[in-house]
């Protein structure tokens, strides 16, 4: 039994899992929900340890390094931060809808770690330039830092959902945000998936498309579904302060991960700044994070607004992670085809 | 009209400081850096201008020049957006912290408990004890949790107030401090500090470096020598280390040593040197295959450049004249070879080329004897960033303070707590609320579980 095989196995677990939350969700089942929490801890170990023996693996290959190198081992790190922190969450809010959102990026994550072609999932040697003490410290608090942007993309998604505007008068927004969607989908298409823009098109369209025969299906629902639905939804205000908690957690791991990502490249390059697209745009996301706590603080943004903000956020925590390595720079060691 | 004028004067000053002392003037900078921060990252910066006029075509980049975005994090625009934004956090916290003084340093913290009756995060219960006993049970308590606390006798009972954590209310104001020292260490470095790089053979040293950006020279006051290079491979092909053993010599005398390699570099006298990349240097020694068409025997002999060698079987003299990098053959790049002279006996003298990449090409030229480079010993340059930067002590104490305080700012906060009991009778009732300028769940919890802690605490011995 070999670390990639339990990895393998533990994405279908984090599905299962996954799917048990939705289905707990849409049909009303607390024991779905329920069993779907024990599937999501039980992932969470298979994660753990599937993480410990590539550690040792790679120190019985005489290569012996901490399993934080390339893309691969980075999103499987990812999938297990997005399972620790939502099952904390989940401790503290009594709430197992927000399974029904995070859970599934979970397993993207590791599915993606699988099955895209060019990610190799061999323990590879370190190159000199990983060599350092650092690299544990920057890795983890990165990841957290993102994993809780990502747990608060989901809850700031749930909140969109369940206070979604009733329809008025069409304003320009209403065109904007098809719009802004599209290009995101398609940015994300053409970094994530595929290698040329016109199947990025491809990719895009259709997404967009279900996306939002999706949301008119679901506006034509019956009311007493529907309420049925958001009903076990946590209260919006709940869902605000979740959100914006798991964002101060994310803020304060992203900076930490900014600072010793510096350190480090004052000590591997003498400099701790040098504006390489990977550095630029974790700054460009702690800009948008600072804005969201400014926002809300100073300014009293609440509810849509501050969970429009989140999705913005992750978008560029996404860009920061996968985008990055499309554009030239000193990162390319998480990059695809490594 | 001088009155007039001095009266203005101070109403402008104040219409700036006001316009600066503005949160949607910080939000609006947040996301105008973020947005323009953007371009730099997908146009590639601090190229040369014919790999921009080739991509960009003429009219594009003249207009990306004007606008500085080919090193656009040190145009003049991005530069005065961050000055703006450090103007706009100065400001913002001189304004509020003015307001949060008084608050934050009282001598004599005071409470209101009708302030207290009215809040939401309150508890109520009975409790079957006197309220004179309870003062001595309560106080504990209450002790345990927080760090000030005052009793003070009422009409028909006590109160007792308590608070944690006022200082955290200076949390922000130590971020916006960490990102002003940050910028002055960022400052303090392009001033006094430079960037630059040295390329040394094992056995060379320099006493000076050529900087980056506009390769001057700058002599370093010693000398630097490297004693050796050495690069390792993996089996993958992959690169596994790279050594420099460098000497630091003063008059002569060496110093300091230390080898160097990623991420551990070597520092003197403020200045530090970073492994940073390497290159090929021409072999000093190779070894020759020289095969015989007329026996078919082959000979192995070291060779060098300028000493000629005596090829077996009397076919004649080879002498190595030079080593170039892009040896060219009909037009086509064949990569490093040594370029060599081979005079047959009695023979006119021909040119041969003997590539590293490809034994057998000398076979072309069909001649008595063709010769091969058979193995030969790499040889490497180091390249070194070289690099001195005294502000960087200070980014670092920035980058502490950034981490607590934004610790501070979000996990601490400040909570007050009052404990009312009036005598009702023999028994008393007894109130519970808090406040807390952060986290107010937080603080419904912790008033929650103290009111229980208290309710179920017996009233005497």
């Amino acid at each position: 039994m070999n670390s990639s095989l339990i990895l393998s196995i533990i994405t279908f677990v984090y599905g299962l899992a996954g799917f048990l939350y939705i289905f707990a969700w849409i049909f009303r089942k607390p024991a779905a929900g329920k069993l779907a929490s024990w599937v999501a801890v039980v992932g969470l170990i298979g994660n753990t340890a599937g993480i410990i023996l590539r550690w040792i693996e790679s120190y019985r290959m005489g290569i012996g390094h901490a399993p934080f190198s390339n893309l691969y081992e980075s999103l499987v790190f990812f999938a297990w931060t997005i399972a620790l922190i939502y099952l904390v969450l989940e401790r503290k809010a009594g709430n197992r809808v927000i399974g029904a959102f995070t859970m599934p990026i979970a397993f993207l994550a590791m599915a993606y770690a699988s099955l895209k072609t060019g990610i190799s999932s061999e323990i590879q040697p370190l190159i000199p330039a990983l060599k350092s003490n650092w690299l544990i410290a920057h890795v983890i608090t990165c990841f957290i830092g993102y994993a809780a942007f990502a747990t608060s993309f989901g809850i700031g998604a749930m909140y969109l959902i369940k206070q979604e505007k009733e329809a008025e008068a069409v304003t320009w927004l209403d065109i904007a945000k098809p719009l802004t969607l599209f290009v995101f989908v398609l940015l994300f298409s053409r970094v994530l998936l595929v290698s040329n823009w016109a199947m990025a098109i491809m990719i895009a369209l259709p997404l967009c498309i279900i996306f939002y025969i999706g949301v008119l299906l679901v506006r034509r629902l019956p009311a007493d579904f529907r309420n049925r639905l958001l009903g076990v939804f946590p209260e919006a205000a709940m869902l605000d302060e979740l959100g914006y908690q798991v964002t101060l957690f994310g803020f304060l791991f992203l900076s930490i991960g900014i600072i010793s990502g510096a350190v480090w490249a004052n000590s591997a390059w003498g400099r701790y700044w040098g504006w390489d697209p990977k550095e630029t745009w974790s700054l460009i996301t702690w800009f948008i994070y600072a804005t969201l706590l400014h926002a809300r603080l100073m300014r009293g943004w609440r509810g849509r607004r501050i969970a429009y903000l989140s999705l913005v956020g992750f978008a560029a925590v996404l860009f920061t992670y996968f985008g990055v390595n499309l554009l030239p720079g000193l990162h390319s060691y998480g990059a695809f085809g490594q | 009209m001088n009155t007039k004028q001095s009266s203005e004067n101070p109403s402008a000053i104040d219409q700036i400081w006001k316009s600066f002392a503005t949160v949607k003037l910080t939000i609006g900078l947040l996301l105008t850096l973020a947005a323009t921060s953007i371009i730099g990252t997908l146009i590639p910066q601090n190229e040369s201008p014919g790999a921009y006029l080739q991509s960009f075509g003429e009219i594009l980049y003249r207009i990306f020049s004007l606008l500085g975005l080919f090193d656009m994090y040190h145009s003049w625009w991005f530069r005065a957006l961050i000055l703006l934004l450090v103007v706009n956090i100065i400001v913002c916290s001189i304004d509020r912290l003015q307001a949060t003084w008084k608050i934050i340093f009282a001598r004599n913290p005071r409470f209101n408990a009708a302030r207290y009756r009215q809040l939401k995060t309150r508890a109520e219960f009975n409790h079957d004890g006197a309220a004179a006993h309870l003062k001595d049970r309560y106080l504990p308590v209450i002790a345990r949790r927080f760090r000030f606390h005052r009793t003070e006798d009422t009409d028909n009972g006590f109160a007792i107030y308590a608070e944690k954590g006022r200082l955290t209310r200076l949390g922000v104001y130590v971020v916006h401090l960490s990102v002003v020292i940050l910028l002055i260490g960022g400052l303090i470095g392009s001033i006094f500090g430079y960037e630059g790089f040295v390329n040394l053979a094992p056995g060379d040293s320099a006493g000076s470096i050529q900087l980056r950006g506009n390769n001057q020279i700058l002599p370093l006051g010693f000398e630097i020598r490297c004693d050796d290079f050495k690069v390792e491979f993996y089996d993958t092909g992959a690169p596994k280390e790279f050594r420099s053993s460098l000497s630091i010599l003063k008059q002569g005398k060496v110093v300091e040593q230390k080898d160097i390699i990623v991420n551990d570099p070597l520092h003197f006298e403020g200045i530090s040197f970073f492994q940073a990349s390497y290159g090929n240097l021409p072999p000093t020694e190779v070894i020759l295959n020289f095969t015989s068409q007329a026996t078919g025997m082959i000979y192995n002999q070291k060779a060098a450049i300028g000493k000629p060698v005596e090829i077996p079987e009397n076919l004649g003299t080879l002498t190595l004249k030079k080593f170039t990098r892009q040896a060219d053959f009909k037009g086509h790049n064949i990569g490093e070879a040594f370029i060599g002279e081979l005079t047959p006996p009695n023979g006119i003298a021909v040119d041969v080329t003997l590539p590293l990449k490809f034994p057998s090409f000398d076979k072309m030229r069909k001649d008595k004897v063709f010769i091969a480079i058979a193995d030969f010993v790499p040889r490497y340059y180091t390249g070194l960033q070289v690099r001195k930067d005294p502000g960087v002590w200070v980014v670092y104490v920035g980058f502490m303070m950034m981490i607590i305080g934004i610790y501070i700012t979000f996990f601490m906060s400040h909570q007050q707590l009052c404990v009312e009991v009036t005598a009702d009778g023999p028994k008393s009732q007894v109130m519970v609320a808090g406040t807390s300028n952060k986290n107010k769940m937080g603080m419904q919890k912790r008033v929650t579980q103290l009111a229980h802690r208290l309710e179920n605490l017996p009233a005497a011995k």
